[in-house]
């Protein structure tokens, strides 16, 4: 049994659990934003796969993995305003679209993977982001091993979630966010637009699971290979839930997935006499049971999912 | 509703699907295809001859389980994306009671491997169905977790306790009697297509002609005023998503035991995402998931010629299926293409 205590309680996780828990907490702040406004977001595992493969197709063509990032966003953020057009100019049911947009997105990376690399599986290699070691923070003791040797989407991630947090509870925007998702009829009466505000939360959310997807293909690995978002736009936005659709609680719940990930892959690699299948079920079934306590306690914004045509106040 | 409002919304889906085969023409193009060698090797790969014809019926026919299950769940408001679970376990399910039930008579063995591969759908349905019903939780991101779960779990179970003795992970071939029989021989149309249709018979009936699938429809209209009506709303959920699951499970099962005649980990290229996509096609009707089965059983045997003799990658079918219920979540897109709301609002129809 001390070597399944060595495999949870090690430091090694934590490192792990950073890493993994970014693309996570992106995409679930895009789900924070987006649902905040009232538009149901099942679409962050396609706007992710998109970044993803965005991300590898900049790196490939222009060799520099920044512009990489840069398309991934913008791939991101072109599939968000597909679920935007959709769920608020044509008033589609907002599940079936997101659904739609993730087996489009899944068919559409893999379909251009095929054209442009000739290959099934998984794409060539291209530039990836490497790492920084931050200087200072990598010589504190513990903190350092944990935090001072990341992806800098890492540091920017962590930069862009307490802005995100900033926008929604701090900010006049924040407030007509979230004033529309609520109540969408008071909020066009004292004014606020309320279309234009959804079209920005829903494309922001695209863009933030965009940079999430480009973190999997330009600083996890250095390629893109099919469906490689493996669910982690789902996991987004149970996060997102989890996390009371705010951008730090959504962090903390992506914190909290991505460490039962780490002792996961850990479990794998040690000789726990547990058989692969079931170590892999852990995330799953976690992400289950945490979502079935949090949504006791939490409350969506109340017109989530519904359409509202402009001057329909009266 | 009415047939009015079912013929245009049949009409809308067929211009939907032409629309999404459309895109995919100028993808074809745009990649260096030829358009013209894709489409007609969709065209002869789903239609052209006995053998693409039966390719077809095969295709189609887990289509017809996975697409009924995720419609009759729609009946009740839920959006059942872990079709493909519930399948998994329940072709494991079936294949294993076959197996082991090798000594009564042919047709009670596979009556019962039937039953038992809709009785593990419906326990892996009732999972989301409870969480949704008694704490709220989201059932499309529990289903969508339990997916994961359910293939983890089958390919665990087969090889640490079913596994053939060969070198694949797999279980024992199934024994002829424990087999669904062929329905046209020398293919592997099986009984399980006969077996889709009397489901769907049996739904339709449930949906139409019984208090259950009453209330099951009232939740999925407004269950704050089915709760007002009297309606057990919380059970209502939990034995819509279980109906829901144990059809899912029985297109594992036909799988199974008419088409792999055993489990094999991993066998579904998605049967149960593609069924959300033939239930959202089908609309409200539990009969319409039959032809909607049929077209993309077409584009997935078509696709698969497509690919073979034009070199065209089979995604380009995922793709369109993305398209296909994109288009028709819109139903305001509909109108603005073919004017039918105005059309039908002309001549009094109600909202199709």
């Amino acid at each position: 049994m001390s070597g399944f205590a060595d495999v949870v309680f090690n430091m090694n996780n934590l490192t792990a659990t950073i890493r993994m828990a970014t693309p996570i907490a992106l995409a679930a702040m895009g789900g924070a934003f987006s649902e905040r406004s009232g538009v149901v977001n099942i679409g962050l595992e396609g706007m992710m796969l998109a970044g993803a493969f965005c991300g590898v197709l900049g790196s490939h063509f222009t060799g520099s993995p920044w512009l990489g990032v840069l398309l991934a966003v913008v791939g991101g953020g072109l599939v968000g305003a597909v679920l935007a057009v959709f769920a608020i100019r044509l008033k589609a049911d907002h599940v079936v679209t997101g659904v739609g947009i993730n087996i489009l997105a899944s068919g559409a990376t893999t379909w251009l993977m095929q054209v442009i690399w000739k290959r099934k599986g998984a794409t060539d290699l291209v530039a990836g982001l490497g790492t920084w070691s931050v200087p200072g923070l990598r010589d504190i003791p513990m903190l350092g091993t944990v935090l001072g040797m990341h992806s800098p989407l890492v540091y920017i991630s962590l930069i862009l979630i307490v802005l995100g947090w900033v926008l929604m509870f701090r900010t006049p925007l924040g407030l007509r966010i979230r004033m529309t998702g609520e109540h969408p009829e008071a909020a066009d009466t004292v004014g606020i637009n309320v279309r234009a505000v959804q079209y920005f939360c829903v494309i922001l959310s695209g863009c933030l699971a965009g940079l999430g997807g480009a973190y999997l293909s330009l600083a996890q690995l250095n390629w893109f290979s099919k469906d490689m978002s493996a669910g982690r736009g789902y996991m987004a936005l149970a996060a997102c839930i989890f996390g009371g659709w705010n951008p730090i609680g959504g962090l903390g719940a992506s914190f909290l997935f991505s460490f039962t990930d780490a002792i996961q892959m850990r479990m794998q690699t040690a000789q726990i006499p547990l058989p692969v299948e079931i170590i892999q079920m852990i995330p799953y079934l976690l992400t289950i049971l945490i979502l079935a306590g949090a949504v006791v306690r939490s409350r969506p914004p109340a017109a989530l999912g519904k359409h509202y045509e402009a001057g329909q106040a009266r | 509703m009415g047939l009015r409002g079912d013929v245009s919304r049949f009409a809308y889906s067929a211009v939907a699907v032409l629309l999404a085969l459309l895109i995919g023409a100028v993808l074809i193009g745009a990649s260096g295809y030829s358009v013209k060698e894709a489409y007609s090797n969709l065209l002869v790969g789903a239609f052209g001859g006995v053998y693409s014809l039966a390719t077809t019926v095969v295709m189609s026919t887990p289509l017809l389980f996975t697409g009924l299950a995720v419609a009759f769940a729609f009946q009740c408001g839920l959006f059942n994306v872990g079709a493909e679970g519930q399948l998994y376990v329940g072709a494991l399910t079936s294949a294993v009671v076959a197996l082991a039930l090798s000594g009564l008579p042919p047709a009670l063995r596979v009556i019962m491997a039937l039953a038992a591969g809709a009785g593990a759908g419906a326990a892996l349905g009732f999972v989301p169905g409870y969480l949704k019903a008694k704490i709220g939780a989201h059932e499309v991101i529990t289903t969508i977790m339990l997916n994961y779960i359910a293939i983890s779990l089958t390919t665990f179970m087969v090889k640490a306790y079913f596994r053939d003795p060969g070198p694949v992970d797999q279980t024992v071939l199934l024994p002829p009697g424990s087999r669904l029989p062929e329905l046209v021989p020398g293919t592997r149309v099986s009984l399980g297509i006969v077996v889709g249709i009397l489901a769907v018979a049996l739904l339709d009936r449930v949906i139409r002609g019984s208090v259950l699938g009453y209330e099951i429809q009232a939740v999925g209209r407004n269950p704050h005023a089915a709760e007002y009506g009297g309606v057990n709303v919380r059970a209502r959920t939990i034995q819509a998503m279980m109906i829901s699951g144990a059809v899912a499970g029985l297109a594992g099962s036909v799988e199974a035991m008419g088409t792999l005649y055993r489990f094999i980990p991993y066998f579904s290229p998605g049967y149960g995402f593609t069924g959300i996509a033939v239930a959202v096609i089908a609309g409200q009707s539990m009969w319409a998931v039959i032809p909607a089965a049929v077209l993309f059983g077409a584009l997935q045997s078509g696709g698969q010629s497509m690919q073979l003799f034009a070199g065209i990658p089979m995604e380009l079918m995922t793709m369109v299926q993305g398209l296909v219920i994109l288009f028709v979540a819109a139903p305001t897109l509909g109108s603005m293409f073919l004017g039918l709301r105005l059309r039908s609002s002309e001549k009094g129809g109600g909202r199709a």
